[in-house]
């Protein structure tokens, strides 16, 4: 085991009546990808988002790179940590260009420009013909892929993606899958992925985290997951996904 | 010291004396006759060296006697009818004595508003039918009317519908029933008259259009029609300050016989003729100023006056060609009252409507208050303001701004409320702070809508600015306030028509700002 990145101790959320996070804890390592997968309102988004402050929790304790993530500063530690939508999230009335030097140019990093146009090439989009568009010009992978160059432009440590190929057809999902794993692999990412689709989790993910009612069901890596599933849910989730027959 | 003290003080003298005294203001209310009376009272002042400051065509008998009470003008002719019953809310005396000292105690006492003797003629109202009415149904007087009126169409004004001494007057005093009641503005009625739409219609003894229509005047055999006697009205500063300017006007007292007033409406208001002519030459004829008119156009700031001769009767563009100078400032002064008060309208409302899209809690409630103002009839809100703010331009820009109010409020908050919910939630995600949410995502996404609001009230407020006339603020409304009370469309036009292009010009140059606004820096 390598050192803890991030870490979620025992924490609880409810909105209203109904309970998001049940006591959920969670330790990821550095350059480590994580997928967090289950039913919708198993509390995966709720949980990535304490990571960047997005939800402040009611109890337990979350921390990034060793600190209570209540001791950061909000605005600082979300310009720290790459974050990538479902919808890719892009300013329609900015230009490809902008909106992915965005992170930089907010702390006002000169250089903000020139990391954003490496952060395109990175991603695979030709700087040349794509920085200029404004993104409605642009087709749904090719957003997606920009939304992962703004995540990138000041080169973070981690990443989080909230269903971010959920929208895509199946050809460019693989596309971006593949973007995806080579640069988390090849950059030393950690990770932090929800996803509806299992077969994604496993694809991507170093661990896969089955959530469920807010709670972890089981955290393990694929081979030991379909090995071993913890609890019948997880045997039911991954006989449902058909993972096991690949 | 003591030198620079002296030297302030004789500052302090030399501005003083550069001010010099405060003009009288003379104001009029919107129809022919108070339009003349008041010219009259002004170059009968010139004529005495007094400055004289012109706010004629004053909304109604409440808008002006506001303005009277609290100094915002010094003198205006009214009726002692009018005073008894409209603003005394008595009712109605049958003896003129009566009535003129009743008024004038009241009036002193409880306003210190003095009412100068009588100018010597009554102008009470005079029920009108067509002359080919009358012989048709032998009518004489109104006794006769009523027993008629079951087949008749009445066309009365408002004010004359709801007053006491009016329809309701002459129900009970002659049970007079007519077949239909239709509500018709003073401009109207004399043509609808005359075009068979209605056949009798209420109007003023003096009025100049009976003679121009041959109108039957019904008699009042019962004499149920109180006195009008007409005479100035003089508020408490000009007393207290200029007693001998009251001295002056009191020259007209008694001079004008009800034959002289007719003739000279005739001349106003059926012949076009402008009326500090018509006003000078009546003076003259009474030998209170020389022959010629010795003020005219000095402080003249009434767009009645400016109108040419009424012998011109030229075609509507040679008119408005004659007017350009004319309508050029009423066109500068307009777009200055539009543009001052939603320039205030938009730096209130938009900050507001953005407080509110991030407390959320209060803001329908907000939103909707701000909306009844809407409901509130330009008139009324002028009338509300008059004892808190005068009248003129501040009041103008007051109503014209919270008439604003509610479009741009309404559209910034529903506007930022609805931007694109993605693009704010990813902003914030990424570590935007508040303010820059809001400065680069929330505002520019909301901006076509913002503006989209912007624009409705410029346009409204194009459109209303011209009740501006009513409280003597100028603009566009003078020539159509004015034309409306000497029934002349050429005057109206005059207004109306660059009031409209204003609109479409201010509302395209409003399209350019939104399309700078919405382009990417």
């Amino acid at each position: 085991m390598g050192e803890a990145l991030l870490a979620a101790e025992a924490v609880t959320k409810r909105f209203g009546q109904s309970i998001a996070l049940d006591a959920a804890t969670l330790t990821i390592d550095r350059s480590e990808s994580v997928a967090l997968v289950g039913e919708s309102g198993a509390g995966k988004s709720t949980l990535l988002r304490c990571f960047n402050r997005l939800i402040e929790p009611e109890s337990g304790t979350v921390s990034v790179r060793g600190n209570d993530v209540r001791s950061v500063d909000p605005i600082l530690l979300r310009r720290s940590i790459g974050y990538v939508p479902q919808e890719s999230g892009l300013l329609p009335h900015w230009s490809v260009l902008r909106n992915v030097s965005v992170v930089p140019w907010l702390a006002g990093n000169p250089a903000a420009q020139q990391l954003g146009r490496d952060s395109l090439s990175l991603v695979g989009l030709d700087p040349q013909r794509f920085a200029d568009r404004r993104p409605r010009e642009l087709s749904g992978g090719q957003r997606q892929r920009a939304a992962l160059a703004r995540a990138l432009a000041v080169r973070p440590d981690i990443v989080l993606l909230d269903e971010p190929f959920g929208a895509l057809d199946a050809i460019t999902r693989a596309d971006l899958q593949a973007t995806f794993r080579k640069l988390q692999r090849e950059l030393g990412l950690t990770a932090v992925l929800v996803t509806h689709d299992l077969r994604e989790a496993f694809d991507l993910g170093d661990r896969v985290v089955v959530m469920r009612a807010g709670r972890v069901e089981q955290a393990a890596k694929p081979a030991e997951l379909l090995a071993a599933p913890a609890t019948p849910y997880v045997t039911e989730l991954l006989d449902r996904a058909r993972v096991r027959e690949r | 010291m003591k030198r620079r003290l002296a030297i302030l003080a004789l500052a302090g003298l030399t501005l003083t004396g550069l001010a010099g005294p405060k003009p009288v203001v003379v104001a009029s209310k919107p129809f022919g006759e108070s339009y003349l009376l008041a010219e009259m009272f002004a170059q009968l002042l010139e004529a005495h060296g007094f400055a004289v400051e012109r706010k004629l065509g004053l909304g109604a008998t409440e808008l002006a006697f506001q303005a009277l009470r609290t100094d915002a003008i010094d003198l205006y002719p009214e009726y002692t009818g009018t005073g008894l019953t409209a603003i005394l809310h008595e009712s109605p005396s049958a003896d003129p004595r009566e009535a003129f000292s009743r008024v004038a105690t009241e009036f002193s006492r409880r306003w210190g508003i003095r009412w100068l003797p009588p100018l010597g003629f009554e102008n009470t109202y005079a029920i009108a039918v067509r002359k080919e009415t009358a012989e048709r149904l032998h009518l004489r007087t109104l006794s006769d009317l009523a027993r008629a009126a079951g087949d008749l169409t009445a066309g009365l004004t408002p004010d004359f519908i709801g007053r006491p001494d009016g329809l309701p007057g002459i129900r009970r005093a002659y049970g007079i029933e007519f077949k239909a009641v239709r509500a018709l503005g003073p401009a109207v009625k004399y043509q609808a008259l005359a075009a068979g739409k209605v056949d009798v219609i209420d109007g003023y003894a003096t009025d100049g259009f009976i003679a121009r229509y041959d109108l039957t005047v019904l008699q009042d055999d019962r004499r149920f029609f109180p006195p009008y006697q007409a005479a100035g009205l003089v508020g408490p500063r000009l007393q207290r300050e200029a007693p001998a300017a009251v001295l002056a006007l009191e020259e007209l007292s008694g001079r004008l016989s009800e034959g002289t007033m007719r003739r000279l409406n005739r001349r106003v208001e059926v012949d076009n003729e402008p009326v500090p002519t018509v006003a000078a030459d009546a003076l003259a004829e009474l030998g209170l100023i020389k022959q010629g008119g010795p003020t005219r156009g000095q402080r003249d700031t009434s767009a009645v006056s400016r109108q040419p001769s009424g012998a011109d009767r030229g075609s509507l563009g040679a008119y408005l060609l004659a007017q350009a100078p004319t309508l050029a400032r009423l066109t500068l002064r307009h777009l200055l009252l539009v543009a001052v008060s939603l320039a205030a309208a938009v730096l209130v409302a938009l900050p507001l409507g953005l407080m509110l899209e991030q407390t959320r809690r209060a803001a329908e409630t907000t939103i909707r208050a701000v909306g009844l103002l809407q409901t509130i009839p330009g008139i009324a809100l002028l009338a509300f303001m008059i004892p808190l703010i005068g009248i003129g331009v501040v009041p103008a820009l007051v109503a014209l701004f919270l008439y604003s109010l509610y479009p741009i409020l309404r559209n910034t908050y529903t506007g930022v409320r609805n931007a694109d919910p993605d693009a704010v939630n990813a902003a914030v995600a990424i570590g935007m702070k508040p303010t820059q949410v809001l400065r680069h995502v929330r505002l520019p996404l909301a901006a076509p809508v913002i503006m989209a609001g912007i624009r409705t009230a410029a346009v409204i407020n194009v459109g209303t600015a011209t009740l501006a006339a009513f409280i003597g603020a100028g603009g566009l409304g003078d020539p159509i306030v004015a034309g409306l009370s000497l029934s002349d469309s050429r005057m109206i036009l005059s207004g109306a028509i660059p009031a409209a292009l204003l609109a479409l010009v201010v509302d395209a140059t409003l399209g350019v700002v939104e399309w700078a606004v919405k382009a990417d820096r």
